[in-house]
């Protein structure tokens, strides 16, 4: 059931809601597991808009039935009963959907720091030869849960990479890990997403999420 | 005496003077809310052309219409101006108006406040606007994150407006919650028990009792980085011992309610025309109520969902998106109790019901977006997205200014004394509806394709350039719209017929007068029976016109309203007003210019409108009040009650008590802080900072102890009528808060670091300073007491001021051992 949904948001995807930056053209399992709540989401709030706006229109059709409904009804059922129901449902499932995409310890996990600055982004990572340094290009391995350790030099920013994951923010004094994970491998855009004064809007960088051959090569210093 | 005689009589007492003495002294409630109202949509026009200027620059990708350094102030003005000089100001603007009339009374509690406020506002949006002009607006967004807004990274004036321009603003804000508030609970037609009230009132009483909790966090946020900015004392700075998160916190426990306090006096214009227009009665009532109430509780409890990308662990935010997405239900409440209304009425596709239309879709749509970013996962790919500007603006615009158009179209009438020009309402409808959702609807979109708020340019690779030039055209219709709808009011004010009065049949008070109103209101005041009191009584306009009411005898050129029982209703006592003033005026100027000297950097020069301030305080609360007893008073034929000076529970006691309120969330908030860093900080307080001083504040605490015990001691002997012990109490109380203050700077200069040296050493110099300034208004308040007691306007029947000053007395000796047990637990615990 989920696969399929998953097949039918991709399609969806593909016409129309594609794009460097989009959350809806996911790569990586955070970002799809968002993206499936969202169209659920989508989902419901039509129904629910839907159904207000028939309710409003009716209320101006003459009616040859003069039942309108007292408070029980109005207020009772589809005032309270009906948005608790629905809200404690929707809660539970993002609830447990969050717990599922939050840095928890598994195998084979690679960690990486990434440090924001005005306005540029520091990576650093173990390499096979001491570590590696980076700027504004994040080298990871596809099919790997990645964790990134988030700093700031400076001012509050935020680490996005929005067909990966979700975004986490980078503050000074504190220290921020977020999950991310690439199905495959290629490029992928991120960017800050904390205003961050004059240089915010070319705060960007790039993620390159390497083969395994690529991966190792990238390791032992060499730049593929 | 008829009719007519009775309005001159009376607009002689209420009225104002023409020309500029008029303007700088009245204090009359219909002027002041008029005003409001107009300024409002003035700055609401200065918003909406920096968002024109805005949408013109992201229409196409790689714009060089304007660069970051002007984009940055446009849209950091652009949210301040729609937050703090449009929306709040309108809704006060609006309450202050149509408050007392929907009361059935004569003004609001306190009005030399109001104006005192109209003026503050004033002044703060012209410094906000001035900075504009100059270039030199500020430019770390609405929410001044530090330590982006801090002096670092700032270095330019710009934060500084913002930090001392809004908190000017926001002592009106204070100001009218106060108000709002008291006039509320006391000042009603005689018989309006609570659940008699109109619902508008209950909206306007739940916002009012939000601001005086929500507005003390953003003003001391606001105080505090202001001092980090000018002295470097480091609440934020996490190299000292700050955090940047406190101000988050801070900022946004202010923040969410806001949003509440926005949408909740237009919601409460929902509740009162919609059922007008369906030719009805609102369906539960006492529901509404209780969801109100289910609101405010909530909206305090979700300030978190602004931080679900600040690494706070994920369980822990599950509660507050728990809290954040139940805060729908009560919501849900009443549009499903709107809904039950028009399915219950024979609703009519008049104007003002058109906007509620408008109102709904849109409306609904924010509701349930707003559901959607309260789900954490999804927040976190959507915040700071384009997909939030749409819900803010669906929220905001959809939930309030729609219903403030509903509102104004179905209110015009009664503030012009005029009906519409025809046609062009729908016309105005029909662009800002359309312009709107083609505007936002599409940011949605945007948003989820990855545009984050607040860039001032884009490249044409990332695939937004179609919907951001859709957006910026829907823009500028939306903007012909609301420009239609000045020009139909300026033709409804200057060239269009006269209205009918009451010309859509509502059943609350305001309409049982003629139109426009006149000064007073009332010439007499009704006695409530019910909530529908013109529904029950069509011709009660008439008969309170004849005087068949309350204080139908204008007599002694005072002002008088009645007050009532709190819950009851029934007749308390008649409270005579303050008239017409230059007091508020000169007062605010004076408030200005302490601003003004911080803003330039002059901070020893800010001591003398400090004394300013001071001196216009003795003396506003000097001019009121008699030195003999008014006694009994008639109030209607064979019925006679108290005035306000000679019984408890006056309005002005109550203000006393929530501005105290608001006080104590302002000192709530700084032990929040102190706690918080505690907390969070590592290391904090670090041992070699900590000192001793228990001695020392020993002595504080006792002088404290004593200085309350004293004030007490001088109202009772003053409430006893002697005269002579009175006075020597209230000189003793005055010597043991020159102690205290003394004892609390000895503990701070003696045993505490440095402010600037750490922030553990900073938030504990405010807390002294808090305790200290508390000390010092409460040494005022017995100084005022004894010069009143020997000047013979306190007595044994005229107890208000004494009532009021041990208010403050107990307030400071109060605060003084809570901040001497939280300055000096570390020095006890180590």
């Amino acid at each position: 059931m989920l696969y399929r949904l998953r097949v039918t948001i991709t399609a969806l995807a593909v016409g129309g809601c594609s794009g460097p930056l989009s959350t809806l053209d996911t790569a990586g399992p955070a970002a799809a597991s968002i993206a499936t709540l969202w169209w659920a989401m989508l989902a419901g709030a039509a129904v629910l808009t839907f159904l207000v706006m028939t309710l409003l229109a009716l209320a101006f059709v003459r009616r040859p039935w003069r039942r309108a409904g007292g408070t029980s009804l109005w207020i009772g059922w589809l005032g309270v009963a009906m948005p608790t129901t629905i809200l404690i449902a929707l809660l539970g499932f993002a609830l447990t959907l969050g717990e599922r995409i939050i840095a928890r310890p598994v195998p084979g996990v690679v960690t990486v720091e990434a440090t924001g600055h005005q306005w540029y982004w520091d990576f650093r990572q173990p390499g096979a030869n001491g570590a590696i340094e980076t700027r504004d290009v994040l080298h990871i391995p596809a099919g790997r849960p990645v964790d990134v350790r988030i700093f700031s030099a400076d001012v509050i920013h935020s680490f996005w990479v929005p067909r990966l994951a979700g975004k986490m923010d980078a503050i000074p004094g504190h220290l921020n890990v977020l999950r991310i994970e690439a199905d495959w491998p290629g490029e992928f855009e991120g960017r800050s997403a904390e205003f961050s004064g004059a240089g915010y809007a070319g705060h960007r960088f790039r993620v390159i999420a390497h083969d395994e051959a690529d991966w190792a090569a990238f390791q032992l210093g060499g730049r593929p | 005496m008829n009719a007519l005689n009775r309005h001159r009589a009376l607009t002689t007492i209420w009225g104002s003077p023409q020309g500029w003495r008029g303007t700088a002294t009245s204090v009359n409630h219909s002027d002041i809310g008029r005003r409001f109202i107009v300024a409002a949509f003035a700055f609401f026009a200065i918003g909406g052309v920096l968002a024109m200027l805005m949408r013109a620059q992201l229409a196409t990708p790689g714009s060089a219409f304007v660069g970051p350094e002007i984009y940055n102030q446009l849209f950091t003005m652009h949210g301040s101006i729609m937050m703090f000089l449009f929306a709040i100001p309108m809704f006060e603007g609006l309450a202050l108006y149509l408050l007392p009339k929907m009361l059935g009374s004569r003004d609001m509690a306190f009005p030399r406040l109001s104006a005192y406020g109209w003026w503050c506002y004033l002044f703060g949006g012209t410094i906000l606007i001035v900075s504009l002009a100059l270039g030199v607006a500020p430019d770390s967004g609405w929410f001044m994150y530090t330590p982006l807004s801090s002096k670092a990274y700032t270095p330019g004036i710009n934060a500084d407006v913002w930090l001392l321009g809004i908190t000017f603003v926001e002592i009106s804000a204070v100001a009218a919650a106060i108000e709002i508030t008291v006039s509320i609970l006391k000042v009603r037609a005689p018989g309006m028990r609570l659940d008699r009230m109109p619902l508008l009132a209950w909206y306007l009483l739940v916002t009012a009792l939000m601001m005086i909790a929500a507005f003390p966090p953003l003003i001391l946020a606001s105080m505090l980085l202001e001092v980090e900015r000018a002295f470097g004392w480091p609440f934020f700075d996490p190299d000292r011992g700050g955090s940047p998160l406190l101000w988050q916190h801070l900022f946004w426990l202010f923040g969410h309610p806001e949003v509440y306090i926005i949408f909740l006096p237009a919601a409460g214009v929902v509740s009162t025309v919609l059922p007008v227009m369906a030719r009805t009665r609102i369906l539960g009532y006492g529901w509404i109520v209780a969801a109100l109430l289910a609101l405010a509780f909530l909206s305090f409890g979700l300030w978190v969902h602004h931080m679900f990308t600040t690494g706070i662990p994920h369980m822990a935010l599950g509660f507050f998106s728990a809290a954040s997405a139940l805060v729908a239900v009560p919501t849900a409440l009443q549009i499903f109790a709107w809904l039950g209304t028009l399915w219950n009425g024979r609703p009519e596709l008049k104007l003002p019901m058109l906007y509620l239309l408008g109102f709904f879709l849109i409306f609904v749509l924010g509701g349930l977006t707003g559901v959607m970013l309260a789900m954490v996962p999804f927040d976190w790919q959507a915040h700071d997205t384009y997909f939030v500007v749409a819900h803010l603006h669906y929220v905001l615009i959809g939930g309030f200014v729609f219903p403030m158009l509903a509102g104004a179209y179905y209110w015009l009438p009664h503030f012009t004394g005029r009906a519409r020009v025809p046609k062009l309402g729908e016309a105005a409808f029909w662009l800002i509806f359309v312009g709107f959702n083609v505007t936002f609807f599409l940011m949605h979109l945007t948003g989820l394709l990855g545009m984050p708020r607040r860039i001032y340019t884009y490249p044409e690779e990332m695939g937004w350039t179609w919907l951001n030039l859709l957006s910026s055209v829907g823009s500028f219709a939306m903007a012909f719209g609301f420009a239609l709808f000045a020009i139909d009011v300026a033709l409804q004010i200057f060239m269009s017929r006269r209205s009918r009065r009451n010309p859509w049949g509502g059943s609350t008070l305001e309409w049982a007068m003629p139109i426009p109103a006149s000064a007073y209101n009332f010439a007499s005041q009704p006695h409530i029976e019910d909530r529908d009191p013109l529904a029950t009584d069509p011709e009660l306009g008439l008969r309170l016109a004849r005087g068949e009411g309350y204080l139908a005898e204008a007599r002694h050129g005072r002002r008088e309203t009645m007050a009532v029982d709190i819950t009851t209703g029934a007749v308390d006592h008649v409270v005579v007003l303050p008239g017409n003033t230059r007091l508020p005026i000169i007062t605010a100027a004076v408030t200005g210019s302490f601003f003004l000297c911080l803003l330039f950097g002059f901070y020893w020069l800010a001591l003398v409108p400090v004394a300013g301030v001071i001196a216009l305080g003795w003396r506003w609360a000097w001019t009121l009040g008699w030195q003999e007893d008014l006694g009994r008073v008639s109030i209607r034929p064979g019925e006679t009650a108290l005035t306000h000076r000679e019984t408890a529970g006056a309005p002005g006691w109550w203000g006393s008590v929530f501005l105290l309120v608001s006080d104590a969330t302002l000192l709530g908030s700084l032990l929040f802080g102190y706690a918080f860093l505690w907390v969070v900080a590592s290391n904090w307080p670090p041992p070699e900072l900590i000192g001793g001083g228990i001695f020392i504040g020993l002595v504080a605490a006792l002088s404290a102890l004593a200085g309350t015990a004293l004030t007490r001691r001088a109202t009772s002997a003053s409430k006893a009528g002697s005269t002579a012990s009175a006075s020597r109490a209230a000189s003793a109380a005055m010597g043991a808060q020159a102690v205290v203050i003394a004892a609390l700077m000895s503990v701070g200069i003696t045993e505490l670091p440095v402010p600037g040296s750490h922030a553990y050493a900073a938030i504990c110099w405010t807390l002294l300073l808090y305790a200290a300034v508390h000390a010092l208004i409460a040494l005022l308040c017995a100084a005022f007491i004894r010069a009143r007691v020997v000047s013979g306007h306190v007595s044994g029947t005229r107890t208000l001021e004494a009532s009021v000053a041990q208010l403050f007395g107990d307030y400071a000796g109060a605060a003084t051992l809570i901040v001497l047990l939280c300055v000096l637990a570390p020095a006890v615990l180590s």
